[in-house]
């Protein structure tokens, strides 16, 4: 596998570092403050978070995905160190979706949880990047890691249209007429129907700069694993030359 | 409004420690490269 | 590529039949599993009765994994994972013949299953086409999955603990489809078990092109 590894240059991630900060905070600060009209409760004020993170959640699947094929076909580690950048990322966006979903779900229906398809289906999808996470760490360094992780990522981008399709079908068949209605209490008048829109922005640029941070952190590791690799080896290799004798030149 | 507060302050909450994570795992493994 | 997979499923399924693991293991924990349901859910409340699809299906996927844990148990005993790698075979038939295997297996477990629902639920087997399409359909899924998750697993020390938590998600679609494609059946409504059947059958089709494109690379690797 082609190891070009360039040394982070600052530029870029910083900028979508603070480019992040500011549309997330204009996204916050939008949905806070602009006055609700009338007809709306509070917790309309959500629509401005939780769409936009069950979106990127979706988002990280997708590049993940696309990763996993540039690194299937390339054999490039940038391309692994993507891939598993995403479903991790998408894992943290995946549980944030369940939390603002249930939190949402409360005040609106009464109850911490229902099965409607969004956040059904995002509970599966939490589970399945869980799993990615947890075979990622079982598997010792190397190609046969990012295989593994590139063949799970494109099973999942197949899954998940499967899953939501089939968990709308399901319940469908038991709200009468509601399977077209996005979120609970939305309203085409939503005043924070723009905070949502920046919202989508905000968190996209957000989990960029997330798997920007997170594929860097899996280089770094890796170089670490190399290291103590090459030392452990180095090690060996003087045991084996006797005290007599000069150690070779360590790495 | 209890909720709003709880749904925002759990997104930033949960997204900025995941950011906190990534950078303290990013210098810790940078100072361990050095040595 | 068939050859090598009839090669594979039938040396998988003899040594089933020689080990008589799925018939003396799998078999009485799928039963078990449905006595512990009934424990479970009063039998005279009728809640057993409606619930009697479902809970087939979960003793089916609970099954299932047993099932593919073993499928690649026995190929990690004495250096076969190198013997697979050098033994000249076709990734692809090799993959179909160890999903074809676990399915086998678990066709025969259903018809057994079945058995056991009508007796222990006392549920009316109508449609027993639909039903018979709806087992093929789900088990084609549930044997390819497993097959390529399990080999994804293979070679690490927690697979067993790990297979369950990569699989089990997984399968949800499954065990929604196939419920909700029993439930049809049982109520002779051929037309609502007609989407669900589309459902079996995608996800079949994914996890077996996954599998047949996958499998190589993965074994190469493990």
């Amino acid at each position: 596998m082609s190891e070009t590894r360039r040394s982070s240059s600052g530029r870029a991630p910083a900028l979508l570092g603070w480019a992040s900060l500011v549309l997330v905070g204009a996204t916050v600060g939008l949905g806070l403050v602009l006055p609700k009209s009338a007809e709306q409760a509070e917790y309309s004020r959500l629509i401005a978070i939780h769409p936009p993170v069950a979106w990127v959640s979706y988002v990280a699947v997708v590049v993940a995905a696309i990763a996993a094929i540039a690194c299937l076909l390339t054999r490039r580690a940038s391309f692994d160190r993507l891939n598993i950048a995403s479903l991790e990322v998408g894992a943290v966006f995946t549980a944030l979706t369940l939390a603002t979903g249930s939190i949402w779900s409360r005040p609106t229906w009464g109850v911490w949880w229902r099965w409607d398809p969004r956040l059904t289906t995002e509970a599966l999808l939490l589970a399945v990047l869980v799993g990615a996470v947890a075979l990622r760490r079982a598997l010792p360094p190397g190609r046969g890691r990012a295989v593994v992780t590139s063949v799970f990522s494109l099973a999942t981008l197949g899954l998940l249209p499967l899953v939501h399709f089939s968990v709308e079908l399901w319940r469908s068949q038991h709200q009468r007429g509601t399977l077209l209605a996005p979120d609970p209490a939305t309203n085409a008048d939503s005043p924070y129907l723009g905070a949502m829109f920046l919202g989508f922005v905000a968190f996209t640029v957000l989990y960029s700069w997330m798997v920007v941070q997170r594929a860097r952190i899996e280089a770094l590791e890796e170089d670490a694993d190399e290291l103590m690799l090459g030392r452990a080896i180095a090690e060996r290799r003087a045991e084996g030359l006797g005290p007599s004798d000069p150690a070779p030149g360590v790495a | 409004m209890g909720y709003v507060i709880a749904g925002y302050l759990t997104t930033l909450v949960g997204l900025g420690a995941y950011a906190l994570w990534l950078a303290q795992r990013a210098k810790s493994l940078r100072r361990d490269r050095v040595q | 590529m068939w050859a090598d997979a009839g090669l594979v499923a039938g040396k998988d399924l003899r040594i089933e039949l020689r080990s008589r693991v799925g018939i003396n293991q799998v078999l009485p924990f799928s039963l078990v599993v449905l006595v512990l349901f009934a424990l479970a859910l009063d039998p005279d409340s009728g809640t057993l009765d409606a619930a009697a699809p479902g809970l087939f299906w979960v003793a089916v996927l609970l099954s299932s994994l047993l099932a593919t844990q073993r499928s690649f148990a026995v190929e990690a005993a004495d250096g076969n994972r190198d013997g697979l790698r050098m033994s000249g075979l076709d990734p692809a038939g090799l993959f179909l013949g160890k999903a074809g295997a676990v399915a086998a297996q678990l066709l025969v477990l259903e018809a057994l299953l079945l058995v056991g629902i009508s007796l222990l639920y006392g549920t009316d087997l109508a449609s027993f086409g639909l039903l018979a399409l709806t087992c093929l359909l789900a088990t084609l899924g549930l044997a390819g999955a497993g097959t390529v998750y399990g080999v994804m697993a293979f070679g690490l020390r927690v697979r067993e603990t790990l297979l369950p938590l990569l699989v089990l998600p997984v399968m949800a679609p499954v065990l929604l489809a196939a419920t909700r494609s029993f439930e049809a059946a049982i109520e002779r409504d051929a037309g609502a078990a007609t989407s669900w059947l589309g459902v079996l059958a995608a996800f079949a089709v994914l996890y077996f092109v996954v599998g047949m494109f996958g499998f190589g690379p993965l074994l190469e690797e493990a």
